[in-house]
């Protein structure tokens, strides 16, 4: 319990502040590489991922060059291979399920984070939407299958019975299709839609709503003349990380959506999509050639959804800095 | 000079534009009250889908669910006498998941371990973090083809390591963005005190700020761990689907293995009634250690974030 005298203190090299000697140091540096060698392994998966598709889609791209885009061919007998239907199906179920879900992912933003309602009711209602994108993709295709089709026949019906003159309703339904899929993209696009806009209303500056009230306006005329147009860039941002998501999401689409090869104008006839095909023919793809339009498919996908997801992060990340930063 | 529209001279108490005492016109009232009302009957609908689809598991999968489903294996269609379960798919799942996690945890870590303390703004943590982002919004099915096009084309074979590097890739993104927003959370001040008595950066990171932002991590790595067992688009064509048990030797990981959420999709398109209940019965278990998972871990980071 004594205090050292200073030659003890000398002679202690721990206390020595210059020293670059400590085993410490080594270790600090070691783990300084080491974590920046993990954050390059990052960047390293993204790139042996891009080449990897690349190389195993080349044959396919040899083969069928530019024009499998348009080719409406897939005939995996004969090894002819067009990505139109599926290109269609993907953006037209993406299109369905994005009119779904903004105008109700946009109400549960406003209703959660403007104050009509008490604080501890808002959260919760916040925090049920974003609970659906915990549930497995596979089980909202199950609820799909046996639920949500039985459910939707009905109404199909009615539409062709009643609208059947308007070409989009023109086929009788029988249950899978373009319409039943669009709307569970939907059920599954909510939960990105509705959390990023309503992050991005509540970074709206209170002053405005403040202000905007100040001068008259009642809370709809504020909400559509000043917060909606406020966070224009956010809830764009959104809208296109949910497309992003849409446009990817295999399980539960590829549950309902029929897997039909046939482009059609009409929402009631089954379609396909690309991850939709990739789940179904993937695991029995034999011939190279046929993997490698798989290959070459999942690859069209890819771009597709990194063009997407890279617009719609440096939207939410660079149109709106001055909410960002507030 | 142009002309100006003149200026008012009513008095104030004959110009109804002015008179702050009259209720709203019609039209304005009736505006606000319709789209509160379309608001808060769309946001309804938004809740829809999360209650049909809780009661509709709950109503189907409960009156399956005993103690040998969950341990015995699939029985061939049509026997009526022998268990039927599940088991082999649930330890699949865990051992898919189990070994996806033991590479996507350490990496994930220090790399969000870089991107927050090490990197500071340069551009190249920039550059990561981008590329972070991009990759956590690649569909999991592309993962798929990628861990296909990686492991199963050069092994020549479906397996349980193509499905958990699959899974370790889609896990991978999501630990690194949530361990970074818990690291980012915890107070410069700690680290400035813990340099300032005297601690290396080793020190500071691994003792002070990992330590005091662990309970952040944990639930990050429980969501991934929980979006990782909902899979199900990359094990399609990497592990596959097996209707035995896991072979516990260790080549038993270069063979296909069963997980519950090929088995759901499988036995929905089945055209048995009896293999579709098993299908519901399965989905009870997985939505329950599911939502379990992200309800608990959510609801602790929601506390933390109030808190502060």
């Amino acid at each position: 319990m004594t205090a050292g005298t200073p030659e003890d203190l000398q002679n202690t090299s721990s206390l020595d502040l210059t020293s670059t000697e400590d085993e410490g140091l080594w270790l600090d540096v070691a783990f300084t590489w080491l974590v920046r060698l993990f954050a390059f392994c990052t960047i390293a998966i993204m790139v042996w991922m891009t080449v990897v598709i690349f190389q195993q889609a080349f044959p396919a791209i040899q083969e069928f060059g530019i024009g499998f885009l348009w080719s409406q061919e897939w005939d995996v007998g004969a090894l002819l291979f067009g990505a139109l239907p599926y290109i269609y199906g993907t953006l037209a179920t993406s299109t369905i399920a994005l009119l779904i879900a903004i105008p109700i992912g946009l109400s549960v933003a406003l209703v959660t984070s403007e104050n009509f309602l008490p604080p501890w009711v808002r959260s919760p209602i916040a925090f049920l939407v974003e609970l659906i994108a915990a549930i497995p993709s596979v089980i909202i295709g199950l609820w799909g299958i046996f639920v949500l089709i039985p459910f939707l026949l009905p109404i199909t019906l009615w539409l062709h019975n009643t609208l059947g003159w308007i070409p989009l309703f023109s086929t009788e339904p029988f249950g899978p299709g373009l319409l039943p899929a669009g709307v569970i993209l939907a059920i599954m696009i909510l939960p990105t839609m509705a959390a990023i806009s309503r992050e991005v209303l509540i970074a709206v500056p209170g002053e405005l709503r403040s202000a905007s009230g100040a001068l008259g306006a009642t809370r709809w005329e504020t909400i559509f003349r000043v917060i909606l147009p406020a966070g224009l860039s956010g809830t764009l941002g959104a809208a296109t990380l949910a497309l992003g998501r849409a446009l990817g999401e295999t399980m539960a689409v590829t549950m309902v959506i029929g897997n039909s090869p046939l482009i059609s104008i009409s929402l009631l006839d089954p379609a396909s999509s690309i991850p939709s095909l990739l789940a179904n023919q993937f695991a029995e793809a034999l011939d190279d050639l046929h993997i490698g339009a798989l290959m070459y498919l999942a690859l069209i996908l890819f771009v597709l959804t990194l063009v997407v997801n890279i617009i719609a992060v440096l939207m939410v990340r660079f149109l709106s800095p001055n909410l960002r930063e507030s | 000079m142009t002309n100006s529209p003149p200026l008012s001279v009513s008095p104030l108490e004959n110009d109804p534009v002015n008179d702050l005492s009259s209720p709203l016109p019609m039209k304005r009232r009736l505006f606000s009250i319709g789209m509160t009302t379309l608001a808060f009957v769309l946001a309804a609908i938004a809740l829809l889908p999360l209650g049909a689809v809780l009661v509709e598991i709950l109503k189907q999968g409960l009156p399956n669910l005993r103690w040998e489903v969950l341990v015995s294996l699939p029985a061939p269609i049509g026997m009526e006498d022998v268990s039927n379960g599940f088991g082999n798919a649930i330890v699949g799942t865990f051992i898919m998941v189990g070994l996806a996690a033991l590479f996507s945890v350490p990496v994930g870590m220090l790399a969000a371990i870089f991107l927050s303390e090490f990197g500071q703004k340069a551009a190249v943590t920039e550059t990561i973090r981008f590329i972070v982002t991009v990759l956590s919004g690649v569909p999991s099915i592309v993962v798929g083809v990628f861990a296909y096009g990686v492991i199963v084309f050069t092994t020549k074979q479906f397996s349980a390591i193509a499905g958990s590097f699959a899974l370790a890739v889609v896990m991978l993104p999501i630990i690194v963005l949530s361990t970074e927003e818990a690291l980012k959370l915890v107070p410069t001040n700690q680290r400035l005190a813990s340099s300032a008595l005297g601690a290396n950066r080793l020190q500071t990171t691994l003792r002070v700020v990992v330590t005091s932002a662990l309970p952040g991590i944990t639930t990050g790595i429980l969501l991934a761990i929980a979006r990782a067992a909902g899979e199900t688009a990359p094990l399609l064509f990497t592990a596959l689907f097996s209707q035995n048990w896991p072979d516990p030797l260790p080549g038993g990981l270069f063979s296909p293995m069963p997980s519950m959420s090929v088995l759901i999709y499988n036995y929905a398109n089945s055209p048995f009634v009896e293999q579709n209940q098993m299908a519901w019965t399965a989905s009870l278990v997985l939505v329950g250690l599911v939502l379990l998972t992200s309800i608990l871990s959510r609801l602790v980071t929601r506390q933390r974030s109030t808190s502060r």
